[in-house]
């Protein structure tokens, strides 16, 4: 079994697991959200189901829960949880080090440097997992995961295609007199996988000499291609870590590097064996200011070591010209409904101030001028909640905006508390029908396809039967009909929900629907207010000397600027 | 033997498909092969990028500043961010047709001439390439083509070691069928725009 909830840089396993599913005989979900997923497929381990859940980063904070319980109950078939972490933050709200969570929920861990390690490991982690009888931590970055190398391919086993749960209370039912004894368990447990660690494949030593350097990771890469004379303890099972081999190595060595990336969680396992056995090596890394603690590292990082270690010789940059170069930030999609949503809640706001409580989705791009959509983010589900409390903490009106996704993910708490609790604010879904940002994964609201394909979940009948008694659906294409319903939602002093339900138009795109219709400017009509290139910026509009003109190759034709020019000049063509 | 391509443009150009391309051409032709991509939210309308790199001993995913033996460049002005990673001895193949960021069309920001971006990049000293890759690939049938051209430019310039024969074979494998025949000549197109280009240099 393999579930996940999609988030990058995780998503691809899913894309690919969804096509090789069948064919495999794996049993592969997309799960509501971490949580979900790590539940599920704890159950299917604790039957006897080899089992692999995958996330990004963030998304362990959401599996937190189970997933610490797991490092009690343990598992009997293999069980391997991919944390997918996002150094420099390319794709996330922030870019925490998830090997605490290996230490918090006293978990093995494996942490690949490429792509064909990553495959080796992730075979060796259902070993370990049976061997130790719990999850294994198996922890990637972008740079590992948004990498492509040469794999060399085995053979796939038979899998095993129908688990059976045998009871066993003192193993997995973690009750406070049950649970004591499963954290003495555990702690056995933690010293044979220290064990196992010091005899690991996966930490090795590469080179000679008494200049040292302790790195996991795609850190290793640039050690390797990058650093000359050096000695390279390469650590890929760095939970338990291997300390007598860490030992051994430190006290062989007159300084020694740790190259890591993120928070120094080698480095202070080095500095304490070096402080707990007195050797004298000079330990040179983030804790003795050389190195970052922040953003992801590249071979340039290394140039901050100059005078510790040999460094390979670079090739001088061409002198860099004075040309000032625009900005090129991610943007809205021409036709993307968001933007329509957005235009028609300006437009109802009519200047007045409103808190804009956002979420994660594409439509977080709405903080950008010229919409200003996002104003508070915290993480999935987190506009819902925030809502309620600026709703409750200030005099403001609020505005909240979730995505179908999200709202299944982690906003319905949040909406069952501003009924329960009275919460006063406008709550907009903007549900195209997909998970967009990660790739167009299905969603509770879309149902799942293929063999074992499901009913929608409908969002307004869920929201209505959470108690919201103001609920209406639009079209935001209608960007008319949507200004009137935000502004008539706004004038209420109660909890409304506005569900602006419009398919996203890369996912119809994919699917071959539509696309036969295309927006024109009529010049005649035209007096370039800028309207439509200024205030609605849909990136297909363009403006050619006097006048406004749509890209046809750009347009999707939706329609929805028809509705904002104060002119009358935009019209929609077959 | 080493060698660092970086592939630069616009989110949707068909960035991250030269660069699996490139990657499969070096894996076909006996090397190492290490790419290295960013996508994601990145991906919207935004600036992309990638990196091919293949050869002996090569690991790192990552290309050292300065360190690109070649720019391939959907869009001037992203070709143009590319030069920290150039050196005196990189080739930088780009296109030469802008596509305006949302700050420009709006007004907010200015996009220099072509001309002048060109001219910044060639300042430094490098060998620049620049073809109507969006043009070609109008002639072959779909402006959509147009990564076709620059991969078809990349392997007739000769700046990498990788067979052009395997590049296209690796290209037309890369894609549906049904547009085999468009990519190929659109290829092509590019193969003899760069042998041209690459003729004027070596003239005295």
């Amino acid at each position: 079994m393999a579930t996940t909830y999609p988030g990058t840089p995780s998503s691809e396993i899913g894309h690919v697991l969804e096509e090789i599913s069948g064919e495999f005989g794996l049993y592969f979900e997309y799960s509501t959200n971490e949580k979900v997923a790590v539940e599920t497929a704890a159950a299917a381990a604790a039957s006897g189901l080899r089992s692999f859940v995958f996330m990004k980063h963030v998304g362990v904070n959401v599996a937190s829960d189970p997933l610490v319980s797991l490092g009690y109950v343990g598992v009997r078939a293999g069980m391997v949880v991919l944390s997918a972490d996002d150094p420099s933050l390319h794709s996330s709200q922030n870019e925490q080090d998830n090997r605490h969570y290996a230490t918090l929920a006293n978990l093995p861990m494996l942490e690949p440097s490429t792509p064909a390690e990553a495959k080796e490991m992730t075979i060796a982690a259902f070993g370990l997992s049976e061997r130790l009888q719990c999850p294994v931590f198996l922890r990637t970055t972008t740079r590992v995961n948004h990498a492509r190398g040469v794999v060399p391919l085995g053979r796939s086993k038979e899998p095993v295609k129908e688990g059976h749960f045998e009871k066993d209370m003192a193993r997995f039912v973690p009750v406070p007199a049950l649970a004591r004894q499963m954290r003495l368990r555990q702690l056995e447990r933690n010293r044979q996988a220290a064990e196992i660690s010091e005899a690991c494949e996966f930490n090795f030593i590469e080179g000679k000499g008494d200049i040292g350097v302790v790195t996991s990771g795609v850190a290793y890469t640039y050690a390797k291609e990058f650093l000359t004379d050096v000695s390279i303890l390469k650590l890929g099972m760095t939970n338990p870590l291997p300390e007598k081999r860490i030992v051994d190595f430190m006290m062989r060595k007159k300084r020694v590097v740790v190259l890591e990336e993120l928070d120094p969680y080698l480095e202070d396992a080095v500095l304490r064996t070096v402080g707990q056995k007195c050797i004298k090596a000079e330990v040179v890394g983030k804790r003795s200011g050389h190195l970052p603690f922040a953003f992801e590292y590249s071979p340039d990082t290394l140039s901050a070591l100059q005078g510790k270690v040999g460094l390979t010789e670079h090739k001088r940059p061409v002198k860099q010209p004075s040309i000032a170069l625009p900005s090129r930030p991610p943007v809205l999609c021409a036709g993307c409904p968001h933007r329509a949503t957005f235009y028609a809640v300006r437009k109802a706001l009519g200047g007045r101030d409103a808190v804009i409580s956002s979420d994660i989705g594409c439509y977080t791009l709405g903080l950008n001028p010229p919409m200003n959509m996002a104003d508070f983010l915290l993480c999935m589900g987190s506009s819902v909640g925030a809502a309620g409390g600026f709703a409750e903490a200030t005099d403001q009106k609020v505005i909240a905006f979730i995505g179908d996704s999200t709202l299944f993910h982690s906003g319905i708490p949040g909406v069952v508390n501003a009924v329960f609790n009275d919460h006063r604010y406008v709550l907009i879904v903007l549900d195209n029908r997909t998970t967009a940002m990660t790739g167009h994964q299905p969603n509770p609201g879309t149902g799942r396809g293929g063999a074992r394909s499901t009913e929608p979940v409908e969002i307004e009948p869920l929201v209505r039967g959470c108690g919201v008694e103001s609920v209406r659906t639009i079209d935001p294409y209608d960007v008319r009909a949507t200004t009137t319903a935000v502004k008539e939602a706004l004038e209420k002093d109660q909890l409304s929900v506005i569900i602006a339900k419009r398919a996203c138009p890369l996912a119809v795109k994919k699917k071959g629907g539509e696309g036969a219709k295309v927006c024109v400017v009529d010049p005649e009509r035209c007096t370039l207010c800028e309207t439509c290139v200024s205030r609605f910026a849909c990136p297909a509009m363009r403006v050619n000397g006097e006048k406004a003109f749509i890209e046809a190759t750009v347009c999707t034709g939706c329609g929805a600027c028809v509705h904002i020019c104060p002119k009358g000049a935009i019209g929609v063509m077959e | 033997m080493k060698c660092s391509v970086l592939i630069v443009g616009v989110g949707g150009q068909g960035v991250l498909l030269a660069s699996r391309v490139l990657g499969e051409a070096a894996m076909r032709s006996g090397y190492d092969v290490v790419a290295s991509e960013v996508h994601g939210m990145a991906q919207r309308g935004g600036s992309v990028s990638s990196m091919v790199r293949f050869g002996e001993g090569v690991v790192s995913p990552l290309i050292d500043s300065a360190g690109a033996d070649v720019v391939l460049g959907f869009e001037p002005s992203e070709s143009c961010r590319a030069l920290p990673y150039a050196n005196s001895g990189t080739t930088i193949i780009t296109d030469v047709n802008p596509i305006l960021p949302a700050s420009v069309v709006r007004g907010d920001e200015v996009y220099p001439s072509v001309d002048s971006i060109a001219e910044a990049m060639s300042s430094s000293g490098l060998r620049l390439i620049q073809i109507d890759a969006v043009g070609e690939a109008e002639k072959a049938g779909s402006r959509l083509a147009a990564n076709a051209v620059l991969l078809g430019a990349l392997a007739g310039s000769g700046v990498t070691p990788l067979p052009m024969v395997v590049v296209r074979e690796s290209l037309l494998s890369n894609v549906r069928a049904k547009h085999r025949d468009m990519n190929g000549q659109a290829f092509d197109s590019g193969v003899a725009l760069a042998k041209t280009a690459m003729n004027r240099f070596r003239r005295p």
